[in-house]
């Protein structure tokens, strides 16, 4: 049994008067795919988001590693080793794919504010580069402005920035949003690989791939997690059954059943 | 030289877009060298002020182009350090210090903490509220200048003798304009390592993806502060110059539509450019200098020629280059469009 | 000492409602059409000078003051539809710089018409008293009681417009949610002209309401453009309510504060030096409070959008 990286303890997140994130607990152990499922709106986004550091969470607490993150910058948290991907490609378009992994790789390295020192040797941000690109499939296009990529192309640099941060923790927002049935093949197998060398939560409506890639699986409604555990148990859990079937998303109720 | 992420790259993207190479720069310099000398041989000295109020207004303007082209942050208040620039040398002057090595750091540091501050809050707000509050702050400072008498309150603080430098003469022209290609060299000397520095590049990387560069761990909030920190200092710098040019400072100086043209200077000549603050200064003052010895109704022309701008040249002067390069390549790799201000709109 | 206090609340109370003429088609223009308009003054200037125009050609103060209205509500028109319309995607950048070449445009298109002396527009003969408040003891020019009534009775129409009709009810929606508004089947294209034109109507209606106290002169509406954007920042971009409170909030700081200021710095420093130092100061407190309103309620006091 691994021990466990990452702890959510009673977290809170309100809106006005809606409870996003309701007295939500979380065990996240180390080198497992763990996968996020819900009905929409249950407040996937929400968790993910303020894992990452981009919403602050209202009370509660984020143990990560054993250390309280809850109230640390997003910028702190990356340092940590918990990065995230975005379900809506967030790229830098205008630039290189070699242009975008170096930035990551530099934001790594910590010398963003060295602004006189010349900066004669930057093969470290090269080599970076190259390596996240190799990660994800994407060395034939190292010299291409990112916004004439396809999707899946671009989907892959989507995840081949966070894998530069070198991360132990990735938060993966539905990495598989838009994608072909081969381009999402790929995208399963490119996960599939990575579990070895890291930790991953995922969020994915594609309930095939997150069956099929999951180690375990929590569902989440209305802000709570009601269940957490491996792929056969969710799948015949009575209360997620309830839970997805009480709801209007048949679609992602089937493949449950 | 950097390596520019990459061997052999062809490609210009936003990250080192406009970036002078070195051949470009020496050549500039020597042209602002001897530019004076042929003013004065063929007896245009009255030319060697105006080029020495262009080259402090490149100044001022490029250290606007490091906050507004490169990081996308939006200043509506500029006039503030430009004028503490300014005032910190008059008021010096006034209680009898004029060395130069004293006055011009005292400036420089006096608009780069009123930047740091005023920054630390703004930089707290976005997009509309962003303009507004650079614009409230400003406006704080244009009160403060004219209701404190001490300091000449509306009619501004007139010194009697220009910054010293023990055994130069820079009460002369042509002694004070190499004195301000001195220091402004320097500037852009430093202005030209920032760019193109790592801070630079993240700065850029910032306005092109906030929340990207967000999450890939860079302190945005930090980054931003210091770019703003370091542009308010630089047009301090640029006050500074400006008020031994004009022998004394105005509140003229830090009122909002001095903001507005140093704006409308590093829009005409290209934000987001390294020449652009530098091109659109020059470009403003010959226009205004030509124009307004024809007709007083230099201001018409200015709006109607902004107008145009806005509406069918949005990114400057400096961002010709790449549309003719766009032409001549035709069919080739597709060029990244030209440099927006780089803007996230609030909604 | 009091009728003073009250003599002054009541100029304040005069400030805060001409400000508000302006900060609601300032705030409507920003909340509705999303766009930055920094000539809002100019408009402002341009309705004060049609109805000093119009004011020597007819001798007569209210016939002016109608002509102007309308005047400058055509003049809004067409700007919003040859340039603002175009704006309207646009960057706040462009925004901003398209507006302030308007500006410079408006001043120097007003120097060549008018020249560059300030112009007077008389007061009405009826107006020109003053009102006995209190017998004896406090008197105020009637004519500024007529600017408050006025202004009072705009605020109300404009709320009845907001709250109680049809188009109304299209502007918040559009406050709130443009595209959603929009796809609701707003049609928001007409809605923008309507907006920007009453908007032009309220500059030129608070320009020519000033023009008897002030000098109506080139650069008038570059002052008062900046405590119109305080007024509509404090009081929530988009949101009429705000404008109202935010002027009248903005009014009063700026007017009893300069009494106030100017009091206690006499205690302080030579009177002559307080004279100067409390207008400024006061003005300095507008600003500030600005920035406080962003930086604690970035939102404004009173939000358009949740």
């Amino acid at each position: 049994m691994s021990h466990t990286v990452l702890q959510v303890d009673q977290l809170v997140k309100r809106f006005g008067g809606l409870v996003a994130t309701d007295h939500c607990n979380l065990e996240i152990r180390a080198g497992e795919v763990h996968a996020l499922i819900g009905p929409n709106g249950a407040g996937k986004t929400t968790l993910l988001a303020q894992l990452s550091g981009e919403l602050a969470a209202d009370s509660g607490r984020i143990l990560f590693e054993g250390r309280d993150i809850t109230r640390l910058p997003i910028h702190k948290r990356v340092a940590a080793g918990i990065v995230r991907s975005f379900q809506i490609t967030t790229l830098l378009p205008r630039l290189t794919v070699r242009e975008n992994l170096a930035l990551a790789v530099q934001a790594r390295t910590g010398h963003s504010f060295d602004f006189l020192g010349t900066v004669a040797d930057e093969s470290d941000l090269d080599q970076g580069a190259d390596e996240a690109a190799r990660r994800v499939g994407l060395s034939d296009v190292m010299e291409q402005i990112v916004g004439t990529l396809s999707h899946g192309r671009q989907r892959a640099l989507e995840l081949g920035m966070a894998l530069a941060c070198k991360p132990r923790l990735l938060l993966l927002d539905e990495p598989m949003a838009g994608t072909d049935p081969e381009e999402s093949k790929r995208m399963g197998e490119l996960i599939h690989s990575l579990r070895k060398d890291h930790t991953l939560i995922l969020v994915e409506h594609d309930m095939d791939a997150v069956f099929r890639l999951a180690d375990r699986i929590s569902v989440l409604v209305a802000g709570r997690v009601i269940a957490t555990g491996s792929p056969d148990e969710i799948r015949n859990n009575p209360q997620v059954i309830a839970a997805y079937l009480g709801d209007d998303e048949t679609q992602s109720a089937e493949p449950i059943q | 030289m950097l390596s520019r992420f990459g061997p052999g790259r062809k490609i210009e993207t936003p990250l080192l877009i406009g970036l002078p190479g070195p051949w470009t720069a020496i050549g500039v310099a020597l042209l602002l060298a001897i530019y004076p000398l042929v003013m004065s041989a063929i007896g245009e000295d009255f030319f060697i002020i105006v080029g020495s109020r262009i080259l402090i207004f490149a100044l001022a303007a490029s250290a606007l182009n490091l906050a507004l082209g490169y990081g996308g942050m939006i200043s509506l208040g500029h006039a503030a350090f430009l004028g503490t620039g300014a005032y910190a040398v008059a008021i010096l002057a006034k209680y009898g210090i004029v060395a130069a090595w004293v006055a011009l750091p005292v400036a420089v540091l006096a608009a780069a903490l009123a930047a740091c501050l005023i920054g630390a809050v703004s930089l707290r707000t976005r997009g509309v509220y962003f303009i507004m509050i650079t614009l409230a702050f400003a406006q704080l400072f244009y009160y403060l200048a004219i209701s404190l008498p001490e300091f000449g309150g509306d009619d501004g603080l007139p010194i009697s003798a220009r910054s010293v430098i023990p055994g130069l003469p820079l009460d002369g022209d042509l002694g004070f304009y190499y004195f301000v290609l001195f220091i402004a060299g320097l500037a852009f000397v430093l202005l030209y390592r920032l760019v193109a520095s790592r801070f630079g590049r993240a700065l850029v990387a910032i306005r092109e993806n906030e929340r990207r560069m967000a999450a890939i761990g860079y302190p945005i909030y930090r980054l931003k502060l210091m770019a703003f920190t370091l542009s308010g200092g630089l047009a301090g710098l640029a006050g500074a110059l400006l008020a031994n040019l004009s022998m004394g400072v105005t509140p003229h100086t830090l009122t909002w539509h001095q903001s507005g043209i140093l704006m409308v200077m590093v829009i005409i000549g290209g934000s987001g450019y390294f020449w652009g603050g530098i091109t659109g200064a020059a470009i403003f003052l010959l226009l205004e200098e030509t124009i307004s010895a024809h007709t007083e109704h230099w201001n018409l022309i200015l709006g109607a020629l902004l107008l145009f701008i806005v509406l069918v040249a949005p990114d400057g002067v400096m961002s010709l280059r790449e549309r003719v390069l766009k032409l001549l390549r035709g069919g080739g790799p597709p060029a990244p469009e030209a440099i927006p201000a780089g803007e996230e709109k609030t909604r | 000492m009091l009728y003073l206090f009250i003599e002054q609340a009541l100029n304040g109370l005069q400030y805060g409602l001409m400000l508000f003429l302006l900060a609601a088609g300032l705030t409507l223009v920003f909340g509705i059409m999303d766009l930055i308009n920094l000539a809002h003054g100019s408009l402002y200037m341009i309705g004060a000078f049609l109805a000093a125009a119009f004011y020597q050609w007819l001798g007569s103060f209210f016939p002016a003051l109608l002509l102007a209205i309308i005047a400058t509500a055509l003049i809004g028109v067409i700007l919003e539809r040859i340039l603002y319309r175009r704006l309207q995607g646009m960057s706040h950048l462009s925004q901003v710089l398209a507006t302030f070449a308007l500006i410079l445009i408006a001043n120097e298109t007003i120097k060549i018409i008018f020249g560059a002396q300030p112009l007077m527009i008389g007061m009405p003969e009826s107006l020109s008293g003053p009102i006995e408040l209190v017998p004896d003891e406090l008197y105020y020019p009637a004519y500024r009681m007529l600017i408050i009534g006025v202004g009072l009775a705009v605020a109300l129409g404009l709320y009845l417009l907001v709250n109680r009709t049809r188009i109304g009810m299209w502007m918040r929606a559009g406050a709130s949610n443009p595209q959603m508004a929009a796809v609701m089947g707003v049609r928001i294209k007409p809605l923008f002209t309507f907006v920007f034109a009453l908007g032009a109507a309220l500059c030129a209606l608070a320009g020519a309401l000033l023009g008897p106290l002030l000098a109506v002169s080139v650069g008038m509406g570059e002052s008062i453009l900046i405590p119109a954007f305080e007024v509509i920042v404090i009081g929530g971009i988009g949101s009429m309510r705000g404008a109202l409170v935010g002027a009248l909030l903005v009014g009063m700081i700026d007017t009893l504060g300069r009494l106030a200021l100017t009091f206690g710095l006499k205690l302080v420093v030579d009177s002559a030096t307080a004279a100067t130092l409390g207008p400024t100061l006061a003005s300095m407190m507008v600003s500030l409070l600005m920035v406080c309103v962003l930086f604690f309620r970035p939102q404004g006091l009173f939000p358009a959008r949740g």
